[in-house]
């Protein structure tokens, strides 16, 4: 159908430019090849709970640097965490701010933890809302009777 | 979660016999995989995950299923411990994240490295070097980066291949034929529970056997050397003696003197031995022990009491490395502590189960008991002294603990006594005299002689400087190390109280030798030792590592009590060791089967490899083992931290470990032992 392939297009060309911009990385890849049949929702279920977690995350740092007296290896311990959800989801800016969040961290910077906090927070809504996108194409896709292309 | 489901065809549980057939032979189909892994390995590898992260887990569970592993998945430690030890043979190979809240992974590798010594593979997004090189040091069999690749997952299976052919390649040649780890499982399964681990082992071996046709005739297809608290101890000795710099396994062999042991079998002992030397001197910290392995305060000691064993073993074969790491000391009193307390809270508890390994003295059967009442009550200000090394709070408690428990002798005390000299610094040697005497006394009545009595337990080193003196006054390692001494006089004699193990009644007297007044100028030990040897036995059973490190610093004193001991030693601590910690007695089981020496040190030993009952090989170890793994579990017990092993290492390497002047402790010539 006419509809199906514009969407497929369409999902084809949205998932290029989230590679190419840097939102996701080869990992996302891998976990799309983990779906399968027997658990078909696979990604959007893992993600989901990505995004759980990540929400909690990021308010548990902003309550850690809100602190009087901040606990940097509380920050950093959250930061690192989010570092690892993030790497195995493929979102890699986000993960990439976390890099920089935990150097600040290590250096007990404040400014630098609370404007990486800001960072994270502003990459994470980023790649949020456009894997929503991508997920939302895809319904489409299967609605309109297609199949999600597979990319690379 | 599937625990060892191993229903399915393909995926052969290693389990023996659990679920899935076994494994080695790809199982269902064919059979028997002669030799060579078949066809379905890896399929069917039991994996066990273990991450805070819930989105991580969930990704690498489907990434394992992926390669047709068989995945559980836990997001803490704590709970991962208690599957682990919940179904022995039940994973092949564990997957661990490094940062987690409830405990650290490498806390936790440790534990599992020593309760079931299966490998374990850590993961972080941490990839700096720091982190890795820790991963290495305590013996993590791989460390991979996040994210994790499905490729990377492909592989696991080569460690855990590994880490099974090495098993029982070193303990018995001829399993070769069986790749698989077929003796493993009745390893892993000892009945660690029970602590007959070395009969259960040896059946389920034997079931294992009919079912795989392994063929294998002898139990010992793969038997693998279980390093019980005895050999253990020997091993240790051996080590200090050679300076753990130039211990290499050839020369070890050779000191060691033990029929059936292979250098392969020494080698890897050495390995874990040294890892865990320099683990403990790695995280000395003051609450260290409370964090890893006492940390979960109820993590789950249960099992700890393996782990115990363990680390007392290796706080033993430390002993000259250095310092036991406050944490495996812990984790070892947690194990010991564990088996009765269990739930307390974190330290306090481990301290006591440890004690009751360590301590001879109180026979298996005491140990339970013993353990809480000990603690709590006793002379916790005496038992503090001895402790200083140990940040855990068990010091005081524990050691009282372990005086009265023990009673028996002074050798167990004697072995507190070092142990906790180590963190303490003080503890003289020479108090060791009195602690002998003390220990034996004070076993009940430890509370009070703790500090000049006889620090036996790992109070208050203090002891007067009586008898001994050797050159305890090294402010933390001397302790150690003349403790060790006269533990092994002592200790020998008095501590173990043998409980009905292994028929070393033997022993003469020499517990009343050590229980002596404090004078006990480590002559005592010889005599002691041989009732010790039931002590031991119980000791070794229940606790199953009480021990092991006990023998293990002294090397010394192993020396002079090997004399004494002779064979009923080696007998009665192999022993223990394969029943593995149970404290139940289950140990006693070893008696029963002669003190048979199992070889198979695979870490587990300690703890429930021990019990595992495999036939293993017994392996007589002589008076060494009597020794050692007196004052090993003194020592460890009390010591759960690496202060003691830092001590009684530094004593011993300031001693001199000159093994034999020490051990000579005036006579320690367990002849001697005016028992």
């Amino acid at each position: 159908m006419a509809a199906v392939s514009q969407l497929q297009r369409q999902f084809i060309e949205y998932t290029t430019s989230l590679y190419n911009e840097g939102y996701l990385d080869d990992q996302f890849t891998q976990l799309q090849k983990l779906q399968d049949e027997s658990n078909p929702e696979f990604v959007v279920e893992v993600v989901s709970l990505f995004f759980e977690d990540s929400e909690k995350l990021l308010n548990n740092l902003a309550t850690a640097l809100q602190q009087k007296i901040v606990d940097y290896k509380q920050v950093d311990s959250h930061v690192h965490q989010f570092k690892g959800s993030s790497s195995s989801i493929g979102a890699q800016r986000v993960t990439n701010v976390c890099v920089h969040f935990r150097n600040y961290c290590e250096e007990k910077n404040l400014d630098g933890c609370l404007r990486c906090l800001q960072q994270v927070k502003h990459e994470y809504i980023l790649v949020r809302n456009k894997l929503e996108t991508l997920f939302r194409l895809e319904q489409q896709i299967v609605q309109a009777g297609g199949s999600i292309p597979m990319m690379e | 979660m599937n625990l060892g489901g191993g229903q399915v065809v393909n995926k052969q549980s290693m389990m023996p016999g659990s679920s899935g057939g076994s494994w080695k032979s790809s199982g269902t189909s064919g059979g028997g995989g002669d030799g060579g892994v078949p066809d379905q390995f890896p399929s069917g590898l039991r994996v066990l995950v273990v991450d805070d992260d819930s989105t991580c887990l969930m990704i690498l569970e489907k990434m394992l299923r992926h390669c047709k592993y068989e995945v559980t998945k836990c997001n803490r430690a704590e709970v991962a411990l208690s599957f682990l030890r919940e179904n022995k043979n039940g994973f092949d190979v564990v997957i661990s994240d490094v940062h987690m809240p409830d405990m650290d992974g490498f806390k936790l590798l440790e534990h599992i490295g020593l309760e079931m010594d299966l490998p374990v593979i850590m993961m972080s997004a941490d990839d700096s070097k720091s982190v890795v090189m820790k991963g290495v040091t305590h013996g993590a069999c791989d460390y991979l980066i996040k994210p994790v690749r499905i490729e990377a997952l492909r592989n696991i299976w080569q460690h855990v291949v590994r880490k099974r052919k090495h098993e029982w390649k070193d303990f018995d040649p001829s399993a070769s034929a069986d790749e698989h780890k077929q003796s493993e499982e009745p390893d892993y399964s000892s009945s660690a529970n029970e602590g007959h681990n070395w009969k259960n082992t040896k059946r389920r071996k034997d079931e294992d056997d009919e079912a795989d046709e392994r063929d294998e005739s002898s139990s010992l297809k793969k038997l693998r050397v279980v390093w019980s608290v005895e050999l253990h101890q020997q091993f240790v000795a051996a080590v200090n003696q050679l300076g753990i710099d130039k211990a290499v396994p050839k020369k070890i062999l050779e000191l060691m003197n033990v029929p059936g042991l292979t250098r392969e079998n020494v080698a890897s002992h050495l390995q874990k031995y040294r890892l865990y030397l320099r683990r403990l001197s790695g995280s000395q910290h003051p609450g260290g022990m409370n964090g890893g392995f006492m940390g979960g305060p109820d993590a789950g000691y249960g099992s700890i009491s393996s782990l115990n064993g363990l680390d007392l073993q290796a706080l033993a074969a430390s002993g000259q490395l250095g310092q036991l790491p406050p944490q495996s000391l812990a984790t070892l009193q947690a194990a010991a502590l564990d088996r009765s307390n269990n739930a307390k809270s974190t330290i306090s508890v481990p301290v006591i189960d440890q004690r009751n390994i360590f301590s001879f003295e109180n026979p298996k059967s005491r140990y339970p008991e013993v353990q809480s009442q000990h603690l709590t009550n006793n002379n916790s200000s005496k038992q503090i002294n001895l402790l200083h090394g140990i940040p855990t709070n068990m010091e005081p408690k524990q050691f009282v603990s372990l005086h009265q428990s023990g009673q028996h002798s002074l050798g167990s005390m004697n072995n507190l006594v070092l142990i906790q000299m180590g963190g303490q610094s003080q503890i003289h040697v020479h108090s060791q005299s009195q602690t002998q005497s003390q220990a034996q006394s004070n076993v009940n009545t430890h509370n009070g002689l703790r500090s000049n009595e006889m620090l036996p337990r790992g109070g208050v080193v203090d002891m007067a400087p009586t008898v001994y003196n050797p050159v305890v006054s090294v402010s933390q390692a001397s302790p150690l190390v003349n403790f060790s001494m006269n533990h092994k006089t002592d200790s020998c004699g008095t501590s173990y109280p043998l409980g009905g193990s292994l028929g070393i009644s033997s022993l003469p007297t020499a517990s009343s030798a050590l229980q002596g007044d404090g004078n006990l100028d480590t002559k005592i030990p010889r005599k002691g030792i041989v009732p010790s040897y039931d002590i031991f036995n119980d000791l070794n059973q229940n606790r199953d590592w009480g021990l092991p490190d006990v023998g293990l610093t002294f090397d010394q004193s192993q020396h002079t009590i090997q004399s004494g001991l002779d064979a009923s030693n080696p007998l009665l601590l192999q022993h223990n060791r394969s029943s593995g910690r149970d404290l139940g007695g289950q140990n006693r089981n070893l008696t029963s089967d002669k003190v048979v020496l199992s070889p198979g040190f695979e870490s587990r030993i300690h703890h429930n490899g021990s019990n595992v009952g495999q036939p293993r090989n017994v392996y007589v170890k002589t008076e060494n083992d009597i020794d050692g793994s007196c004052h090993n579990t003194l020592y460890s017990e009390q010591y759960g931290q690496d202060d003691l092993l830092a001590a009684i290492l530094k004593q011993q390497q300031q001693e001199g470990v000159g093994p034999e002047d020490e051990f000579v402790f005036d006579g320690y010539a367990l002849d001697d032992l005016p028992v």
